[in-house]
């Protein structure tokens, strides 16, 4: 009984591990497209998050209104051309945020 | 005995599962073949569900008592209770390995599951690693500690669970432990697959950040399980004796936690890479060790349960560990240049920067102290340890500072802090926390003890400016909604919960540090000899020992331990206070004619008596003097021997009984004629600061790891400028 226990759940391991292999599409260079958009999304989603924490910082008196505005001016230019990449790529359609 | 070959047969499929992944995983980074990092990807989701069914299978082999398997036979027995039973499995070392491999394929399952549309030329490296650690650990089980080794004829009994372990924390505190010591290999994978890559942005940061804080926040609820354990269970009346397994679980903490703040720097300035990277790489390695030093025996510890023959793979898997991080750091060099410089040192960037040289000082502190009686054996041929006082000289001004740091890093601004700014933010913490120090100094006597009483100072600091931090924020979010406080307090957190749950993070730390503090330089300590009658004074309480209590415990149906404790009265100017029982428990060896004596003189368990409260605990642990007991004890044994001599062959069931019956009468001898006693007792301050601390530490770094929502991820559209300023509106 064991055996064939076994062997079952070799196949199954198999079948699971392969599928990817046994449904191939050649998809390099849609890979680098979509690597190079991944990094600008994940770039794009740091610099939003830095201009916020950066308003709230000002809001909660740690930044002079002077100093702000030269940062939030830098960083949203910085977002601007994260954006304007992005768009060179396609957009940020059809990638997915992840974790 | 078929699930024992079923569960080897799963073992050595996740072993060949984890090779094939490896194989996979380099090939797809190599082609950035996308089928392949798929296949790659599914080999660890099997080696995740080959290694949950081994784990079950042996988890239902203790539930069941078999003793066909010959590590139920030596972890667990019939008498022990069952929900020890279902914990006994990761108390063998080959049980925690596969606890190990579980957690460490759930994990990796979850997290490539996760990111499985992130980083795509990186996550294949990144499961390379982890499959090269799952392999590690599956090569163990297979090839040198194997959890489903078996005899064909199984013993009746098995030999119990060892008693120190039977303790409702054995079934959280490992697991916890092992679930941030498996957590910490993830950042550490997606480092290494990074640096093979040369993508050291802040993206693999970002990535693994949240799993980073995940491991920190497992790990730490551990170590807070192992101190509240050693605290109610070991019967010294401490929480942390800088032991070596104990240390070992700290050590990755530390450079864990440093590398969640020094994260933030790389995110937001580019700095810090080289820095990021060896600490995340340090990390991961010091997880593995921590995992080597409670299975290998090789420092003299109270977790000695761990003695094991697995020191030699250990050492070389950690080897090639440090030797490669080291190698990957050195040739990656160039790539990881900061991008900017530090702008000011009165900046948040110098502030991270001090927290971090804070927290790798510990760490270096702790691990030379840990390993010292190594170092010292290989430098001057004999072992020597060192001891908490050691510990203490140099990690109390390190916590000091720590606490101090913590409370200046949310009020400073980054790049560069302005006088204007300083005077606005840090006015009213001094204030305050000038005047709280002065009133504790003049109402009590904290300024006998000046390290606790800095440490009180600074503690107050911390939570004065993140209640400055949390009121200031709310008022921002009002000014812009015209919420209601509590509204706006929900929507200010809800909106930037890493920022506020760190903040949080920071006032538990400060809490259980004040309490770490008060309960250390304050603590009234006194070991007293007493017979029911007599009473004694500690710290203005007088507790009087009424009457001792015996009985023998039995579980299914089988002797489980031999119970003495006291009945003790607390009284404060004869008023009462509370009733302590304290007791020890004595654990009857499970061998079939074993001498009635060697329950005695085994391994014994303490139950504290006790009464915890805001201010202060008042504890006590019983030992009780049984040498009265022990002439009626040898002649028992003397009779048993004989009776068995003389029959040739008696029935065991039969020696039981005779067996029980003895316990009985020694438990009555006790309770009718107790002997003295010797009584450890404590009265110590603000214990319970430790545990709420503690509480509120990982409250704050729940709400900082809790997903944002999906508002702030919703998909960007239109025009550049327009564009940047509608979708941070929207988050």
């Amino acid at each position: 009984m064991e055996p064939l226990i076994v062997i079952a759940v070799l196949a199954v391991v198999v079948w699971v591990v392969s599928a990817p292999l046994r449904a191939a599409r050649t998809g390099r260079g849609e890979d680098r497209v979509a690597v190079q958009r991944d990094a600008l999304l994940a770039a794009k989603e740091a610099k939003y998050r830095e201009i916020r924490e950066l308003a709230l910082d000002h809001a909660t008196g740690k930044l002079s209104e002077e100093d702000f505005r030269v940062q939030d001016r830098e960083r949203r230019a910085e977002a601007i051309e994260i954006l304007r990449r992005l768009d060179e790529l396609g957009g940020d359609e059809g990638a997915a945020p992840g974790a | 005995m078929d699930s024992a070959t079923i569960g080897r047969a799963c073992l050595i499929l996740a072993f060949g599962v984890a090779l094939y992944g490896l194989a996979a995983a380099v090939y797809a980074g190599r082609t950035q073949n996308r089928e392949w990092a798929a296949s790659a990807r599914r080999a660890v989701y099997a080696m995740f569900g080959l290694a949950t069914a081994a784990f079950v299978i042996l988890e239902a082999a203790f539930l069941r008592s078999d003793f066909h398997f010959v590590t139920v036979t030596s972890h667990s027995s019939t008498t022990t209770p069952t929900f020890y039973k279902a914990a006994a499995t990761w108390s063998s070392q080959e049980g925690s390995l596969l606890l190990w491999l579980f957690l460490l394929s759930l994990w990796s399952s979850v997290v490539l599951y996760l990111t499985r549309n992130r980083m795509r030329d990186v996550t294949p490296y990144a499961t390379a690693v982890l499959c090269v650690f799952g392999a590690f650990f599956a090569g163990l089980l297979v090839f040198a500690a194997s959890p489903f080794a078996v005899v064909a004829t199984a013993p009746t009994e098995g030999s119990g669970l060892s008693p120190l372990l039977r303790h409702p924390g054995m079934m959280i505190h490992p697991p916890m432990l092992y679930s941030g010591y498996t957590l910490f290999t993830i950042p550490f994978a997606v480092a290494v697959a990074a640096l093979l890559k040369r993508r050291v942005d802040a993206e693999w940061i970002t990535a693994t950040r949240r799993f980073a804080l995940a491991a920190w926040f497992f790990l730490g609820i551990g170590v807070v399980l192992g101190a509240r354990w050693s605290y109610t269970e070991l019967g010294w009346g401490g929480y942390w004796a800088w032991d070596p397994v104990e240390n070992a679980s700290l050590l990755p903490w530390l450079t864990g936690t440093a590398f969640l703040h020094s994260l933030m720097i790389q995110e937001r300035r580019g700095m810090l890479k080289v820095w990021n990277a060896s600490l995340i790489l340090a990390t991961g390695t010091l997880a593995i060790m921590g995992t080597f030093l409670v299975r290998s025996g090789i420092l003299d510890s109270i977790h000695a349960f761990g003695a094991s023959t697995l020191g030699t793979p250990f050492v070389i898997f950690i080897g090639v560990l440090i030797a490669g991080s080291i190698g990957l750091v050195v040739s990656r060099r160039e790539s990881l240049k900061s991008e900017n410089r530090l702008d000011s040192l009165l900046s948040r960037e110098s502030v991270f920067i001090a927290n971090n040289l804070v927290l790798v000082g510990l760490a270096f502190v702790t691990f030379w102290g840990t390993f010292f009686p190594l170092i010292s054996e290989a430098v001057t041929g004999t072992k020597s340890a060192v001891g908490p006082p050691w510990f203490d000289r140099y990690t109390v001004p390190l916590a000091l500072a720590l606490v101090l740091l913590s409370g200046i890093g949310p009020v400073i601004a980054w790049r560069r802090a302005t006088a204007v700014n300083a005077r606005r933010n840090f006015t009213v913490p001094v204030a305050l926390t000038a005047a709280f120090g002065v009133g504790l100094a003049l109402a009590t006597n904290a300024t006998d003890r000046p390290w606790a009483f800095g440490m009180f100072l600074c503690s107050a600091f911390v939570v004065v400016t993140v209640v400055q931090e949390f009121a200031r924020g709310v008022r921002a979010r009002r000014a812009m909604s015209a919420d209601s406080v509590p509204v706006a307090l929900v929507q200010l957190v809800r909106r930037n919960r890493r920022r506020y749950g760190g903040y949080t993070a920071h006032v538990g730390f400060a809490v259980l540090l004040a309490g770490v503090a008060a309960s250390s330089a304050f603590q009234h300590a006194k070991d007293v000899e007493l017979v029911p009658g007599q009473k004694a004074s500690i710290n203005g309480y007088t507790v009087d020992y009424q009457r001792a209590t015996g009985r023998v415990v039995t579980a299914a149906g089988r002797l489980e331990r031999i119970e003495f404790g006291a009945v003790l009265k607390v009284s404060k100017d004869r008023k009462a206070v509370a009733t302590l029982r304290p007791n020890r428990g004595y654990y009857p060896v499970n061998a079939p004619f074993a001498p009635i004596a060697s329950a005695f003189d085994g391994e014994a368990t303490s139950e504290v008596g006790m009464k915890a409260g805001v201010t202060k605990d008042i504890w006590t642990a019983v030992q009780p003097d049984l040498a009265t007991l022990r002439p009626y004890i040898d002649q028992q044994d003397k009779v048993l021997v004989a009776a068995v001599r003389q029959a040739g062959a008696v029935d065991p069931g039969r020696f039981g009984q005779v067996r029980a019956a003895v316990f009985d009468e020694v438990v009555r001898q006790y309770v009718n004629n107790p002997p003295p006693a010797t009584f450890r007792m404590i009265v110590s301050p603000m214990v319970m600061w430790i545990w709420l601390g503690a509480i509120i530490t990982f409250g704050g770094g729940l709400v900082a790891m809790w997903p944002a929502p999906d508002g702030v991820r919703q998909r960007a559209r239109g025009r550049y400028a327009a564009r940047v300023a509608r979708e941070l509106g929207r988050a």
